[in-house]
This record gives C-alpha cells, structure tokens and sequence, in this order.
C-alpha cells in the first residue's frame, strides 16, 4: 500500500512552495486586493513558465504531461497562498473540460495555447442567485447561438474561452466552446467577497458557441468535470486551512496576555486543536480524492463530494477560528486574516453550495455498493 | 498512490483470511445481537485466543519466546483489519494484550516476561490496568496508593476506581506512591499485581448504561515481592507513558452505528409521509458524519502506508478517539430523532436498538484514554508545539499539593 505522494511530487511541493512564497506573498495578493488589476500577471506568468498550466496537458498538445496528483501538490500550494491568478478556471476547468469532452481538432486548437498560458479558460454555469439545474435554465443556444446571462463566471473578464452550459431545448443542455472576444458577448467586472479573484458578468446576444462533448449531454458532463474539479478545489482549500491554523497558532505564541501567551490559554489550544482535527479529516479524505482523480476510480463521485464537503467545512473553520484568534487584529483589514475568510467562501461557493453537495454525496453513497465500513 | 497490499502483505492477509474463514464465521447483518452471561462471553474469548495462539495469530507483534509471532506491524494491521470482518469476541483482551503486555514486555525482568507474557497471549490470564483513582484520573499522577517497602516485598494500601474488567482479571498492573515527598511524577512506582492475593477486593460499579463494565479494587496491605517491580523505584510515570502510549494505539474508532446505519435507519423509517432519508436536514446531517467517517479511515490509511513503507507515521492518528466517540454520541442521538416519540423505547426497535445502546456507551467513550479536553491539550501541546498548561503543582512534594475534597 502507498497512500503517500511520490519524491518527485514532494520535490515539485518544494519547488512550488519556494516560488510562491516569494512570487504569491501578502503584498503581491494585496496588490490584488486594493487594484484595479483583475489577476496578478507577473506570477500567473511565472506559473506558465513552470509549467504549471500544462501539467495535466499531453505533451503531443504542447503539455508537459504529468498527471492529476502533481495538479493536486500546486493546488494545495496555490491555496496556501491565496495565489490571485486565473488558475483554477483555466486549469482544473477549462482545460480539464477540453480534455475530457473536446475533439481532436478542438484539443489541437487550444490545448496548445492553454498550456503556453497564452489563452486563459474558464466555465460559465451561474445564473445568479439561484441553484441552476437543467430545468430552469435561462441561457439557451439554438443553432450555435447562445442567448442569456451568466453570473457571476470567474475570471470572466479576463478569459478568452469560456466552456458554457446552455439549454438546447426543454429537455436537454449542452456544453459549448465561446470566444469571449467574439461577437455578441459582453462582459463586465461584478464585485465580490473576494476581491483577489475577479469575476464577471457575462451576456450573451447571439454568440457564437462551438458544441464540447455529445449535444444533450451537458448536464452529466459538467457533473463531471465539478467533480473532477471539485478534488483540486479541495486541495486548495486544505492549503488555505491549513496556512489559517498555522497562523493562528503562530499569533498565539507571540501575542501576550494577562502576562503570558494566548496560546498557554486553554481556550485557544482547544481550538487549534479543533482546527488540526478539521484540517486532518479534510486532507485523508483529499489524498482519497486525489487517488480516484488520478486513477479514475469509480469510486470518483463519491471521493470527490467527500473531500469538497470536509474541505469546504476546514477551511471555514480554520479561517474564521484564525480571526477569532486574532481579537481586535483579525477584524482589520491589515491583517490577512479576512483574505482567508474571504477566499473560504469563494471557493465554498464557486462549484456549488455546501448543502448541495451533502445532498449530493448521499445521493451517491445511495446509489453506490462501494463498501462504507469503517475499518 | 495505490491501495494494493504489496505481494508479501497479500501473501499474509491470504493467510490470515484462510485461518479466520476456517475458524470463524464472518459478520453480517444476520449476526445476532447476543444476551450473553458475562462468563461465557468469558469463555469464548478465551477460547479464541487460545486457538489463536496455537495457530500464530495472537499477539502478533510480540517476540515469538513470548508467545507472538514477531511480526511487522503492518502485518498487525492487516491481521486486525481481517479479524474484525469476523464476529469473534476480542474484547475481554483488548486492555491486558494492548496495554499491559506491551508495558511488560518492555520493562519486566526476563523471568518474569517468561512466566506471563505467553499466559496472557494465549488467554489463559486476563489483565487489567489500575491508574486511575478517586483523586486521580486525568491527574493520574495525583494518585495515592502508597506501596511502601517491607523486607523483599512491598506493602501496598489503596483504592483505584474505574478498573475496567477486574471483575474477571488474573493479574494487573499497577501504579502506585512510594515517595509522597517529591513532586507528584517522582514519586510513582508500577508493579504486577496478583488480582487474586490476599488484600485484593473488587467491588463492580454499577455504570450510567446500567451495565458493570467496571470496579473500585481496594488494597488492603496486599504483599507484592519487588522482583514484580516494573522498572525502577520512582520510575513509574515512564513506565506509566508506555502504557498510555499503547492505549492511544488500543483504543482506536469507537465501534457502534457509523453513517451508513443511518442512512440505512433513515432509508426503513418515515418523517411525515415519506421515508426519513427524503428530508434535506437528514441527509445533511448524514453527510457530516459520512466525511468524519471517512476522514478518520483514510487518516488511518495514511498511518498504514507509513509503517508499510517502513516510515514512522505522523500525528494524525492522534484525532481518532475524540472524532469517533463524539460522531458516535451525535449518530445514536439523531439516530434516536428520526424514531420520534418511540425513540425512548429500549426494545423492538428497528435495527436492534444500536442507536439506543451508542447513545448509553457514547459519553463514557469520552471520557474513557483519555477525556476530550485532555486529547486536546495534547494535540495542541504535542502537534502544534504550543505551550503546556501552567502548573500550580510542579515542583511541590506531593504531600503538599491542594486536594479537593473527596467526593
Ligand atoms: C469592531 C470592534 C470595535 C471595537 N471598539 C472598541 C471601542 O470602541 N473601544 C475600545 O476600547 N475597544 C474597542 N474594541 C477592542 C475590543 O474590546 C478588543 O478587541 C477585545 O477586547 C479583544 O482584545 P484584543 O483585540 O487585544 O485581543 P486579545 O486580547 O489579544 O485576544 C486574542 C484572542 O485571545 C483570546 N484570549 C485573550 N485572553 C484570554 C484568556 N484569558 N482566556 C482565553 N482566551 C483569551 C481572545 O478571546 C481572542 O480570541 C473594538 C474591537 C472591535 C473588533
Ligand atoms: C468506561 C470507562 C472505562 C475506564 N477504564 C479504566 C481502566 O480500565 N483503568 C483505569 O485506570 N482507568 C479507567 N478509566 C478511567 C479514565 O481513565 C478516567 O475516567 C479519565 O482519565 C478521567 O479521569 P476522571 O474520571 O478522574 O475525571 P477528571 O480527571 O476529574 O475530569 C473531570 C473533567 O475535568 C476535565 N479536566 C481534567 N483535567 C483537565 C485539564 N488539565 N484541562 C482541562 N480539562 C480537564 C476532564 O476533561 C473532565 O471533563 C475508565 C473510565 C471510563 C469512563
């Protein structure tokens, strides 16, 4: 058995954590935070040149053809340090979508330029403030045309193609490749909780879209591709949970008192404690999940809404415990404590809510024969 | 990442499942629950373990002079995982092989090692483990049976409480005061007590579930001769942390109703007009256990892979106790909900009454290795390095630290 990542996977962790504690530390992120700047694109360019966007990409499409665990290892390194690039979209996304679902000819045309960075991707789902499903879907497409809004898409300012779910009829949806700089799309910026990643609104008159995938299959593969998705967002929010505990800890130990450390008081060892025991559930269940991601386990569905639901829960929990531990210094804005809060609910909200992937792993453990002992 | 036993453990589980299967009849939702007289579950257990031994598979980890096996421990691991898929009663042994062997095997003398550490693997003799005491049980140190030195043997008056199963037990080990002069850790000493030697008196403790799992023991100038010393005078809170070591590795998830009995409680009973697994907050709630569950086997799994790859595991396993007796207490609670105004009912109910009875066991599975706050402190003392609680009693001789009143 070997439930461990690999020396090479370790070594590229090193590197990615060397990069960015120089390349995604709090200034470059507050840069973000208080600019007009929609992603930092000095690091999103060092990560292109690391080869980070074509890490999962097959080196005939111009990749370099690693596989999901290494895309796991930057994952959790990227939300350790609330990295503001469009990296989750065009990544675990966008690519993610191509290669799962693209023809030969539509992999020829942009994997190449998704892995140079020189195109970035993103998927367009939400329709505002309610749940999307099939049914009550407003944008549409009708011969190749797509109508309607969707918001909020990460990173859709800043994207070049954004793979879209539109209703083809009353009974069917379908993914669709548009070119954001095409004819018929307009998009502006929408401001959000986290201002280090930027979304847009994006409305569609008419845009051209190019079928991804089977007509009428959009619905399951974009069931598909969360799930796949949803692993490394998990990885993510591991990492941000556990920079959150660690800075809590490390407040702790230097902020005095009633004559000694805060972190000598009960009530605060107890809920770092907490902390580790949420941020430990989280990471077991996300090395499973990046097992079934890198295997295609069938298991998958199942792993997948299980390390997004633990993940979703540690990172709240470790990044609002954090400013707790703060006092009066986690509430201001010059400590980073809110980016954490912040980021915790971004990514808790960006591939669907908390409730509904409850609601959605016991649908699957349902209907699942997969053994759910214990031992 | 992979899940697959290297050739050699496969070997080994093939081997272990050939014994069990020949032996033993798997568990399934068709094992009945048993009413059984504590005696025979007594004679069962013992019975197992003695077919165990004869065969190689007891005690695994131990050197084979002592009636193990010298395995590895991943081959502990796998023989464990194998042998829980089987109804078979191991827990009579779970303390005296978990705990007091290891402590024996680490510091008892050769002679004694040969007299009862191949009876305690073969289950001819049951231990148990007497620490904790009136004024003493997260302060364990606190404790005051005093055994005080008479010729070639120590004298020994006192009380422990919470002794689970001395009601059955051979022998014990115990932790007692022979220098109350010191500070508390120093003064402490462990010996191996006969449970049956004159003094000895067990007096069962009637528990909150209404069952007698454990028992005040009283000594009463019980004679122990010092060649049943463990370790040396004054060394018995070393001697005691080996011990609880190994109980951290003992007791391990809390068994009971997991979130797939849930789900199945909630799939058979109804909530309004429909089946109870309908409801949002049921299925919510079914999900967070789901993922604890979860979380703490792959936490596991993480331990595994580290030993079968020769590492030495990181903390993690440190969270088991406290996740699962707390998931227990929550799943047996809301198992109970989802009955309505017949959850109360003790009897006839659906799924024989596991949620019930987990709800009973769940608090003292809390308090039991180890409470819920002092696991804390020791993850946030241990794992994250943050400093230990300050402590009033540190370098004051045990004779003058402040003792509440007795209760
Ligand atoms: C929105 C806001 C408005 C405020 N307005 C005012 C105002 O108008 N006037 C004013 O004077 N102050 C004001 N304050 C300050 C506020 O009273 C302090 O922030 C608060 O008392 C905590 O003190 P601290 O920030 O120094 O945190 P610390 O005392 O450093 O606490 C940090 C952490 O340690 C914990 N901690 C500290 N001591 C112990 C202990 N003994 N046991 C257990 N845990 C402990 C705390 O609970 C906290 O989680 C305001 C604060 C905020 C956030
Ligand atoms: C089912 C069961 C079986 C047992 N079997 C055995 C056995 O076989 N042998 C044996 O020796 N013992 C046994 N015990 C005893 C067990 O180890 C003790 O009950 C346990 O260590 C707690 O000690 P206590 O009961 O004295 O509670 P106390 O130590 O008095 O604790 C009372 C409360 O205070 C809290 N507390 C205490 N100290 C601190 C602290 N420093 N910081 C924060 N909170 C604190 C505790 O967490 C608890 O909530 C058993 C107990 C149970 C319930």
């Amino acid at each position: 058995m070997n439930f461990e990542f690999s020396e090479d996977q370790n070594m590229l962790r090193d590197q990615a954590q060397n990069f960015l504690r120089a390349k995604s530390d709090s200034k470059a992120v507050r840069k973000i935070l208080e600019s007009d700047q929609h992603y930092d694109e000095a690091l999103w360019k060092g990560m292109v040149e690391l080869g980070w966007t074509g890490v999962t990409i097959p080196e005939t499409y111009g990749g370099i053809g690693l596989g999901h665990l290494e895309l796991c290892v930057i994952a959790e390194e990227l939300g350790r340090t609330l990295a503001p690039t469009p990296f989750s979209s065009s990544v675990y996304l966008a690519t993610e979508a191509l290669l799962q679902f693209g023809s030969e000819e539509q992999k020829q045309a942009w994997l190449p330029k998704l892995a140079a960075g020189e195109v970035i991707g993103t998927v367009a789902v939400g329709e505002g403030t309610k749940t999307v499903t099939q049914q009550n879907m407003q944008v549409t497409a009708r011969g190749g045309k797509l109508t309607g809004t969707k918001l909020p898409v990460a990173d859709g300012d800043v994207a070049n193609i954004a793979i879209v779910i539109a209703k083809d009829s009353d009974s069917a949806a379908s993914l669709y490749l548009v070119e954001l700089g095409g004819e018929g799309v307009t998009r502006s910026t929408v401001k959000t909780l986290d201002p280090t990643r930027s979304h847009a609104q994006i409305e569609f008159k008419g845009a051209a879209g190019e079928l991804l995938g089977g007509a009428g299959e959009g619905w399951t593969q974009l069931e598909k591709l969360f799930d796949r998705a949803a692993i490394l967002f998990a990885w993510e929010q591991v990492g941000g949970a556990e920079a959150s505990m660690q800075m809590a800890r490390d407040y702790a130990m230097g902020r005095y008192a009633f004559g000694r450390p805060i972190a000598s008081f009960q009530a605060i060892k107890h809920k770092v404690a907490d902390m580790y025991i949420a941020h430990t559930l989280a990471r077991s269940n996300c090395y499973y999940g990046a097992w079934a991601l890198s295997t295609n386990a069938p298991e998958l569905p199942v792993a997948a809404a299980t390390a997004r639901v633990s993940a979703t829960e540690a990172f709240h929990e470790c990044s609002k415990e954090n400013i707790q531990t703060h006092g009066g210094m986690g509430f201001t804005w010059e400590f980073d404590c809110h980016l954490f809060y912040r980021r915790s609910k971004l990514l808790s909200l960006n591939l669907g809510s908390l409730p509904r992937w409850k609601d959605m792993l016991v649908t699957r453990i349902e209907q699942s024969n997969l053994d759910h002992s214990s031992q | 990442m992979d899940f697959s036993d290297t050739p050699k453990e496969a070997e080994f589980r093939k081997q272990a499942r050939a014994f069990l299967d020949a032996n033993a009849t798997p568990k399934s939702k068709a094992t009945p629950r048993r009413d059984e007289k504590e005696a025979d579950l007594i004679k069962r257990a013992k019975a197992w373990q003695k077919l165990k031994q004869e065969n190689g598979w007891a005690c695994l980890n131990w050197p084979k002079e002592y009636g193990g096996r010298g395995a590895t421990p991943m081959e502990l691991i796998i023989w464990g995982q194998e042998e829980a898929k089987y109804d078979v009663p191991t827990g009579p042994f779970a303390i005296g092989l978990g705990m007091c062997g290891p402590t024996v095997i680490a510091f008892a003398g050769e002679e004694q090692k040969k007299r009862y550490l191949p009876k305690m693997a073969s289950g001819e003799e049951i231990w148990c483990q007497l620490f904790s005491e009136p004024a003493g049980g997260s302060d364990v140190a606190n404790l005051r049976t005093r055994a005080v030195k008479d010729g070639e043997d120590w004298v020994v008056n006192g009380q422990k409480v919470w002794t689970s199963g001395a009601q059955y037990c051979d022998y014990g080990i115990l932790l007692t005061r022979t220098d109350p002069n010191v500070p508390k850790h120093k003064g402490l000493t462990m010996f191996i007590v006969d449970m049956k030697a004159p003094g000895v008196e067990v007096k069962p403790i009637k528990q909150a579930s209404g069952h007698s799992g454990f028992n005040e023991v009283y000594f009463a100038d019980v004679r122990i001769p010092d060649d049943h010393r463990l370790g040396e005078v004054g060394d018995g809170w070393k001697v005691s942390i080996v011990t609880l070591m190994n109980e951290r590795l003992a007791v391990g998830s809390a068994g009971g109703p997991d979130a797939g009995e849930l789900l199945e409680l909630a799939q058979t009973v109804e909530l309004g007009e429909e089946p109870a697994i309908q409801n949002q907050a049921v299925r919510e709630k079914i999900a967070t256990w789901y993922c604890e569950q979860a979380g703490l086997k792959f936490t596991k799994l993480r331990v595994q892979s580290a030993l079968s790859r020769g590492g030495t595991p990181g903390p993690e396993n440190s969270i088991t106790k406290i996740v699962s007796a707390n998931k227990l207490q929550g799943i047996g609670n809301f198992g109970m909900d989802l009955m309505d105004m017949g959850g109360i009912l003790v009897d006839e109910q659906p799924m024989e009454g596991q949620f019930q009875a987990a709800w009973m066991s769940a608090p003292g599975l809390r308090i039991a290795g180890g409470t819920d706050e002092i696991l804390r402190n020791i993850i946030a003392e241990r794992v994250m390095q943050m400093p230990g609680d300050i402590r009033v009693d540190k370098n004051v001789p045990f004779s003058e630290v402040p003792q509440g009143g007795k209760s």
